[in-house]
């Protein structure tokens, strides 16, 4: 077992891990990321349709070229990147913490550090977890792993698909499918509203004449060893309406229908998990209850964009850094998610500082005012053209915003959707 | 599993077992102790694929089975058998005991039969409990619990694993297996059977064992043996994550109702929970597909005994098929067909009763005039191997640096390495499914979605199978359509 020791250890080299990891070393502090793939990028590599980078480098970059400008710039530092690696175990109960990892390449390592930043990303939610009955057959795929066959490997999975759930690796899917020669019968959604970014609506569904069936759902999987079709079955103000019923016939099925945050390893060193992120509780500097252990990325909460997400783990990095040199939040003050809003991230923002919020609205609407409340008065408000919640809203809050927070003994602040 | 040899590639055979599953694996490893070649025959791509592969994997209590019936008799004997049978031959199993709630006091009284019955059939052990010892005994227990019965010898096993090390033992003493190969024809000459498949093949026997589960009456037809027919009945279950705050320390079961033992909440022996069975008669009997109206009863049902099971931890759902044939197992010899030894019928506790089941035609097939010489190199144990998610750190260091293979984790849910997969490929598993069941590769929380295109890899380098080769389960289950 090889022994080493850094100041901090990046958990993921996808988007968030690499920006994390530039911020630690860029403060002179020593980092290593530990990517359990055989590259660094996460799932960027996979994402070869352009979108990304819109806010980061003002520019429209793939997935590859996004992920190639952070890899060059760790390639130019100290960091030191273990790929083909996987944490094992996380041990926070002495000074340093102790992380166990396995590697084709390295043997097993065991390294010391003193701060952890988490950013392994998130997982594609399956079949089992929407509980879709019916048969089980080849042909059922979740919509990352038919990407990762297509853009990858080279291999198409199937040719007549039907897609359930409107998340965009299903939307962006659809539009690859139909690139390669396959045949997109339908977009299956359960909501009244889809789950995409209305852009990924309009490239992948509207310019490819895609039908996209909202408020209806997959109630069944046909086909014995592989599958044959799919019922759907659409829903009135709630209800299944069985009568109505329909079957597409199809050889594949490939599921978009959510993410979730992949916290095993968070949880096991015992970080508190908020329920309506599915994503550590972490305070304004993006630290969970564990000192030392810091969260960004869609490891935190789903992200629709990856600018969002390096501009997180930036300051999840910077702030590790500073927890390592000894500087300490300086006063907490409690967001809490008011009427049409799902979740705010994080949950505390620190009132002597300039915070960054990200927030989900629960409603879709037009002309939507999101207010910003102390002790219930607005110390902000924002007019917003239209909200829904697949897109993702971010509010700046400054010290001079918070000064009201300051200055009362037990403050919350509250923002609200109206 | 292609084409397993342990002996020569004669056709010839001194006893032919038709299916692969528990009780044809379990026949076959007991006869390779003798003397004798034995060739086990199954339609599926790999052993296992049938009634085996999804089921409670419980080793029962022997309670719920009065003994006049044979079933209740094999099922005791057979659990006895397991703690030498995992120690021999490696598959995961655990006497994690087996406690009945009662939410009711009139279930008491069934409560009451259950335990009269279980200390008639002379279940070891076996204790009328209080509320109090209840939630002792199992503190996940809804507090509505009036009482129960608590059977400590009860357990757990992986089913589809057992199959593979009893086959595996089985080869490795010499015995033959052939899979893909559907029984389609049988003819008698002499003292022989010569019994043909759909793609032509044939191998000739002296005796033939029907262990056909689902499809034991249409073997025996063909036989021109006994006429019966086995009717489905489908059990559906839901997994969930290891990870659930619901799992319990013991088998829990509800009272057990006349037709069946009931929906159980199950903590299998790799760490996961099981939910189920339900149980519903089927025509189709290879209708293995869920149901909405049938998946709903589950949750409720295993909420009234574990309250804190959340549909936020399911990770699949999947069905299985009982066997059924009246009340009791059908084992005999043949009284229309000769050297033909009928092994039908083999439902709920067929998985606890298989060791026996084991014994029970070997001593048949003597009784018909097999003859039985014990070899001298009978070797019961199969090869260890190591998981990674079982070893400690510093045997994991030891495992890598033999392998590197072992450092390469391509299941991070079930944490399961590039050298398990590799293992499990030239043990002859090489469908999607096969590999899943012998390495748990696939089965945990993301259900393929991380490993899969990493399985498929390792397959194609290892076998040297084409892309348009690789199935899920074999034939039409293919996984690729094309390439780029």
């Amino acid at each position: 077992m090889k022994e080493l020791r850094y100041d901090a250890v990046v958990i993921g080299g996808g988007a968030a891990g690499m920006a994390a990891a530039l911020e630690l070393d860029g403060a002179g502090l020593s980092c290593a990321i530990v990517e359990r793939e055989e590259n660094l990028g996460g799932i960027l590599v996979q994402c070869i349709h352009n979108g990304f980078g819109l806010i980061e480098f003002n520019e429209e970059l793939s997935g590859p070229e996004f992920a190639e400008r952070f890899e060059d710039r760790v390639r130019g530092t100290g960091i030191k990147p273990y790929v083909g690696t996987t944490v094992m175990d996380i041990d926070v109960s002495g000074g340093d913490k102790l992380l166990y990892c396995y590697s084709a390449e390295y043997g097993i390592l065991r390294m010391s550090c003193r701060a952890i930043v988490l950013a392994m990303g998130c997982r594609e939610r399956n079949r089992g977890n929407i509980r879709i009955p019916g048969s089980r057959p080849a042909g059922v795929y979740t919509a990352g792993l038919a990407q990762r066959l297509v853009n990858i490997e080279g291999y198409i999975p199937g040719k007549d698909i039907v897609i359930v759930g409107s998340g965009d690796i299903g939307l962006i899917m659809a539009r690859r499918m139909s690139w390669v020669g396959c045949k997109v019968h339908a977009v299956v959604e359960i909501l009244p509203y889809p789950s995409g970014l209305t852009r990924n609506i309009v490239q992948c569904l509207h310019d490819f004449s895609i039908p996209l069936y909202l408020s209806h759902l997959t109630t069944n999987i046909v086909g014995k060893d592989r599958v044959e079709g799919v019922e759907i079955t659409p829903l009135e103000n709630g209800a299944l309406m069985t009568e109505k019923a329909f079957t597409i016939a199809c050889d594949t099925v490939l599921l978009s229908v959510g993410l979730v945050p992949e916290n095993e390893l968070s949880k096991q060193v015992g970080v508190e998990m908020n329920p309506m992120t599915n994503g550590p509780s972490v305070d304004s500097r993006l630290m969970t209850n564990v000192s030392g252990v810091f969260a960004c990325g869609n490891v935190l909460h789903v992200h629709d964009l990856v600018d969002y997400v390096v501009e997180e783990a930036r300051r999840a990095g910077a702030f590790a850094a500073l927890w390592l040199k000894g500087e300490r939040a300086k006063l907490e003050v409690r967001v809490k998610a008011g009427s049409n809003v799902r979740y705010v991230a994080p949950g505390r923002v620190d009132a002597e500082a300039d915070n960054k919020i990200y927030l989900r609205t629960l409603i879709v609407k037009n002309d939507a005012t999101l207010e910003v409340r102390v002790n219930n008065r607005v110390i902000k408000s924002v007019k917003k053209t239209h909200i829904q919640p697949s897109e993702m809203i971010t509010v700046s809050l400054g010290a001079k915003d918070l000064a009201a927070a300051a200055g009362s003994p037990d403050p919350v602040v509250e923002i609200a959707i109206s | 599993m292609g084409e397993t040899s342990g002996k020569g590639s004669c056709d010839g055979y001194d006893v032919a077992i038709i299916g692969a599953g528990v009780s044809g694996a379990n026949i076959a490893r007991r006869l390779s102790a003798y003397e004798l070649d034995v060739v086990l025959l199954d339609k599926e791509a790999d052993v296992s694929f049938g009634t085996s592969k999804a089921n409670s994997g419980i080793v029962h209590g022997g309670f719920h089975h009065n003994r006049k019936y044979l079933k209740s008799r094999l099922e005791i004997q057979g659990a006895m058998m397991f703690d030498r049978l995992a120690l021999e031959l490696d598959f995961p199993f655990r006497r994690c005991g087996i406690v009945v709630a009662a939410l009711h006091d009139d279930e008491m009284l069934a409560i009451d039969q259950l335990y009269r019955q279980g200390v008639e059939n002379g279940v070891i052990g076996i204790e009328m409990c209080s509320r109090e010892r209840m939630l002792g005994l199992e503190p996940k227990l809804s507090p509505d619990t009036v009482g129960g019965l608590w059977a400590p010898g009860g357990g757990i096993v992986e089913p589809y694993r057992f199959a593979f090390s009893l086959v595996e033992s089985a080869v490795k003493n010499g015995a033959r297996v052939l899979t893909g190969f559907a029984v389609e024809r049988a003819e008698r000459s002499g003292e022989r059977w010569t019994v043909g498949a759909s793609d032509g093949r044939a191998v000739s026997a002296s005796y033939v064992v029907n262990a056909a589960g689902l499809f034991a009456d249409e073997v025996s037809r063909i036989f021109g043996a006994e006429e019966y027919r086995i009717r489905a009945r489908k059990g559906e279950y839901y997994l969930l994550d290891r990870l659930t705050k619901a799992r319990p320390d013991r088998v829990v079961f509800p009272v057990p109702t006349s037709v069946s033992k009931g929906m159980l909440v199950i903590p299998t022996v790799e760490g996961t929970v099981l939910l189920g069975p339900t149980a519903e008669s089927i025509e189709d009997k290879t209708d293995l597909s869920t149901t909405r109206s049938e998946l709903e009863k589950i949750l409720g049902s295993a909420r009234t005994m574990i309250p804190s099971i959340s549909e936020t931890d399911v990770i699949t759902s999947f069905a299985g098929l009982r066997p059924t044939l009246g009340e009791d197992f059908y084992i005999d010899i043949s009284a229309k067909a000769p050297g033909f030894i009928q092994v039908a019928g083999i439902q709920s506790p067929g998985l606890t009763a298989s060791p026996a089941i084991g014994e029970y035609v070997k001593d048949l097939l003597k009784k018909a005039g097999l003859r039985l010489v014990e070899k001298g190199d009978y070797d019961p144990y199969v090869e260890k191997r190591p998981h990674m998610k079982d070893v400690d750190h510093f045997a994991a260091d030891g495992l890598v640096k033999k392998d590197p293979a072992y450092g390469n984790m391509v299941c991070r849910c079930e944490r399961v390495s590039e050298a398990e997969i590799v293992a499990a490929v030239r043990a002859g598993h090489t469908t999607l499914d096969g590999i899943k069941y012998f390495t748990r590769a696939q089965m945990g929380r993301c259900q393929g979605g991380f490993c899969t295109y990493k399985i498929i890899k390792i397959v194609m380098r290892e076998t040297g199978l084409g892309w348009d080769e690789i199935t899920k389960r074999g034939d039409a289950s293919r996984i690729l359509k094309d390439t780029l």
